[in-house]
This record gives C-alpha cells, structure tokens and sequence, in this order.
C-alpha cells in the first residue's frame, strides 16, 4: 500500500445558508495524479482551500503527510507547492522579484540559481526581469507553477490550472504536469470541470456534485465501467449491420451515413466485431472508440 | 520567517507608486508653505501676534527657520494621517483584491507573523514619513530662514522658547506625532482586515479620523467622559512639548492612549485575519 499523502475524513463546509461542501472523503497516495472533477460550484475549489487552510471547516479532518491540518499547519505547507484558481502576483514587480518573494516565505533555503531553474523550467527564461503586468495569462500561469515549485515540494495542488489558456497554453501546461509526475515523481492534485483533462492526466480521481462526493476512485475503472459507442468505417454498411443483429441481438447499432455504423458496446467486444466483420469478408477501414464521458458525467451530476 | 516576510512587506511597499505619494506631497506642501512664508511671512505674523509684537524680547528674528517648522508641522501634521492610510490600509485588503493574498496564505508562514510583518513594515513606512516630515520642516525650514528664538501662540498665551532649547522639543514632538500615525496606521490595517475592497479601509480610516474630532471638539457635555480616550484628542501630543513647565502627566497620559489603541486594534486584527476565510 503507498503512503498516503492527503486524508479528508467527513469534509463539509457552509458559508452562511450554503452549504458548499458536505461530508467529502477521499484519500490521495503517494505518486498519484488526483484529479478534482465537478462542473463549476461543486465545490473543488472550497475543498482545496480548506487543504491549504485557506478557509475553516465547519466540521471534517484534515490530515496530510500523516499530520492533522489543524496542529501541523507550518509543516505541513511547507512541502506544498499550489495555485488556487490563478496565480495572482504583484503585477507592479518582475517576475524574479515575485519569485523571490514567495521564496523567502516557502519555508526552505531557495538559491537564485533554483530559481533561475524555475523561470526556465516553465519557458520563462529572458522574461524574468520584465514586470508580471505585462505577462499573458498563459505566462501568469506558468509562473504560478514555477512559484510552486520553488522549494520543491512533495506535493502539488493545482487548481484549475488551465483555465483561460489558449489551446497551446493548454498543452503546455499539460506536458509540465505529466513532466513533474513522470520525471520528478510529485504527487500531484489537480481540479478541473474539463473530464478529458482529468483523463488524460489524473490516474484516480474524485467527482463532485453540489458539494457532494458523487463518485471517486481509478479514472481507468471508473471510465471502463461505462459503454463506448464505436465508429465502425466499413464498404458494406448494410451487411455489417444485418451481421451485427445476428450475431448480438439486443446491441444498439446505428447507421451513421452510408459507411458508418455506430455501435454501443464495451471495449472487450471492439476485436470480436472488428474479427466478425473481416471473417464475413466487411472491410473495415477505421475503428473510433468513444467513451461517453458526457454523458457519464452528466449522469453522475443528474443532468 | 517573520524579518523575511518584513523584509517582502517593506518591498513590496517600496516598489508601489502610491507610496511615494506622501513623499511627495509633504515635499510639495512643505515648499509651498516655506515660499508663502518666505513672500509674505511677515503680513501673516502681524496678523498672529497683534499689537504685542513690537514689546516682545526676542535673540534673532522672529520668522526663523524654527517658527517654520512649527508653523509646518502644525498645518500638516493634521493631513499626514491620510497619506499613512493610502499605504497602510491597502496592505491586507489591497492584497485581498488583487488575489495575491491566496498565495502568501499558502505559505508556511502563521498568519499572525504575516500580518504581524505587515504592521512592522507600515510602522517603518510611517516612521519614514515622520522623518521626512521633520527634514523638510525642521532642515529646510532652518536652511531657508535660519536659527533663532522660537515664538509659540498656545491656549495658555504666547511665549518664547530659546533657540538652543527648541530641538529636543521638535525631536520629542515628532515622536509622539509618530506614535499618534502608527495608531493611524494600525487602524487601517485593523479595518484592512475586514474587506477585500482596497478602497474602503482608506475611506473608513479618515471617516473615523473626522468623526472622532468632530466629537473631539464639539463642546457638548455627552461627549465629555469618552473624549479622553479617543485617539484624535492625543494626536496633537506633540504640541506638549513646546510649553513651559513642560506637562508631563498630559504627555505620558496621551501615550498611553495612543500605545493602548495600537495594541486593541491589533489584537483585533490579529483575531480576526486568523480567523478569516480567504475567499477571494
């Protein structure tokens, strides 16, 4: 069993009459890529800063690195390095003289030369004397990455990391992720309301819902648990389809144009259609699995 | 941690424009008094001391670079309160507004060494206010229009202080003038504490600041058993120190005041920062 990271035990927190979170568990080991998922007010973010004691909890334990939240504050910040929401610097200086700000207060020794390291480790590098008012978004955000970086910490938090990025930014933050889990081997936890993004980074993951854990666990199982609908590109459509209702009566399967069936199945039965098709002499030109993730999702958030 | 997050405070307050504003205008109106006084400072002293000027006995001559500096000090040090909030009650709220806040919460810094810096490095911007305050009055003042006897107007009369029994005076003076600023300053920062509206502590520290001297000085006897203990009444302390005999037990109450409302309002926000959610 790897060593567990975070444990939140019964979160809830309620501002005034509302409640934003209720009664959240979950656990984040050591090595994984957590991912936060949840449309916008489900509570991600109240979760993440009552982790970072940012906000109080109206009741709930929080405990990281074996250590309760409420006794170990200093210590237990000191091996984090986070973005909540989006890195607000001060615009008014460089972004080595933020740097350096957030460095003296990090709890470590941080040398100019790690930070140097940083500013380059991000893409920063021939910016860092210019003002952070003058920064893009996109830059904002990797310097928010290279600030919780600083004095290396075992543990990440992100959240919404790529929100208001372009499509490039998005990438690139994506690849930084994937960087520090596979080369500098952080636990990472990430928030998100994007699903593809929390699958294509995160190997566990929690969802919530109006404040609620509405499911959690490996984004693989949880993923896998549910049908995909398959494109199948074949020559003889109508054939294939009078194939497929022999062979598996009751499959949902629709024509899709004149050479596309659609076929709702599991991953498993994608080789058993595709074998059926060839033995039957059905040239099939291209097979697209496509989880129905939305539909998932939207499932679990009762839309 | 906390001389580290001092040392971040006093840069971060150094490198905001708003900062120099003070500076600046204590230069500007300290010049523009001087130069008045320089054209036409004889007119406006007629004007004070009346018939008696010409039986008074007096080492050097009356407009000075002393009388300046107490003229000086006693037209600004009224509005210097509202140059200290501009810096001071920006220093949570300000933060809390742009979201920078966030990060510095994250850190493994106790809240009450962070606003603890804060108040440290508002202290020192105050105190450079106050001795910058005191070299243009008192330096440029005496530059311009030399030493000499001072002639003080005051409740009790008008009498003269000697020229080498002034300086003390003035340096004790803008102490407790500082004193009366870090109470200021403290009071924007305890009112920074509660919003997330870089404006309104600002705002909120002069409206008290107006309020409480309104009260101050109304002669209505409600207000009688509480003027004692506002802060505005102690504000001009350093007045004190130009009478003769000098009034000690006055000088020590209106300290004690001033020490006991910096440590009640900082006790305040000290509760109430540690207490606050960040939610912005």
């Amino acid at each position: 069993m790897p060593e567990k990271i975070i444990e939140v035990k019964h979160l809830s927190k309620i501002f005034g009459k509302i409640r934003a979170v209720e009664d959240v568990s979950f656990d984040v080991f050591k090595g994984d890529v957590f991912g936060f998922l949840g449309p916008n007010g489900a509570g991600k973010s109240t979760t993440i800063r009552a982790m970072l004691s940012l906000i109080t909890p109206t009741s709930g334990e929080i405990s990281l690195f074996g250590k309760s939240l409420n006794t170990n504050r200093s210590f237990i910040l000191s091996k984090i390095g986070c973005i909540v929401e989006k890195p607000d610097f001060y615009h008014y200086l460089s972004a080595q003289k933020n740097l350096e700000i957030f460095a003296r207060i990090s709890g470590s020794d941080v040398s100019r030369i790690r930070i140097h390291e940083m500013i380059e480790f991000v893409g920063l590098k021939g910016r860092e004397k210019d003002k952070v008012g003058s920064f893009s978004h996109g830059m904002k955000q990797r310097l928010g990455i290279a600030q919780a970086l600083l004095h290396d910490p075992e543990l990440i938090i992100l959240d919404e990391p790529t929100t208001g990025l372009d499509p490039k930014g998005i990438i690139d933050i994506r690849n930084l992720i994937l960087q520090l889990k596979n080369e500098r081997n952080k636990t990472i936890v990430l928030s998100s309301h994007i699903l593809s993004e929390i699958e294509l980074i995160a190997n566990r993951m929690v969802i919530l819902n109006k404040g609620r854990s509405v499911a959690q666990g490996s984004v693989t199982e949880l993923l896998n648990e549910q049908e995909l609908v398959v494109s199948f590109q074949v020559d003889q459509s109508e054939k294939a389809l009078q194939l497929i209702f022999q062979k598996f009566p009751g499959i949902v399967c629709t024509r899709s144009g004149s050479d596309i069936l659609q076929i709702t199945t599991t991953h498993e039965l994608i080789p058993v259609i595709n074998r059926l098709f060839l033995e039957n002499y059905v040239n099939v030109f291209r097979i697209d699995p496509k989880r129905q993730l939305e539909e998932y999702f939207l499932k679990l958030i009762g839309n | 941690m906390f001389w580290k997050s001092t040392y971040n405070e006093f840069i971060k307050i150094a490198a905001k424009p708003r900062s120099y504003i003070g500076l600046g205008a204590i230069t500007l109106l300290v010049a523009v008094i001087l130069f008045a006084m320089r054209m036409d400072g004889q007119s406006y002293l007629s004007f004070i001391t009346g018939s008696f000027e010409q039986t008074l006995s007096f080492q050097g001559s009356v407009l000075n670079g002393n009388l300046m500096a107490f003229i000086v000090l006693q037209l600004l040090i009224i509005h210097i309160p509202l140059l200290v909030a501009l810096v001071t009650g920006d220093l949570v709220s300000g933060e809390a507004a742009s979201g920078s806040i966030r990060m510095l919460c994250t850190k493994p810094i106790s809240r009450t060494q962070l606003l603890m810096s804060k108040f440290a490095a508002g202290s020192a911007y105050t105190f450079i206010i106050t001795v910058w305050f005191g070299v243009m009055a008192l330096g440029f003042g005496r530059l311009l229009f030399g030493t000499g006897d001072l002639m003080v107007l005051n409740s009790q009369g008008l009498f003269i202080l000697q020229s080498g029994d002034v300086m003390w005076r003035f340096f004790s003076g803008l102490a407790v003038a500082y004193l009366a600023l870090v109470t200021i300053a403290t009071l924007s920062i305890t009112l920074s504490c509660f919003t997330d509206n870089s404006i309104g502590p600002i705002v909120a520290t002069m409206a008290i600041i107006v309020l409480f001297t309104i009260i101050g000085t109304l002669d209505v006897s409600v207000f009688d058993p509480i003027r004692p203990f506002l802060f505005t009444t102690h504000m001009a302390a350093w007045r004190s120190f130009f009478e003769d005999p000098l009034p000690v037990s006055a000088i020590f109450r209106s300290i004690v005041v001033l020490v006991a409302h910096i440590l009640i309002l900082l006790s305040i926000a000290l509760l109430k920062f540690n207490k606050k959610d960040i939610l912005s």
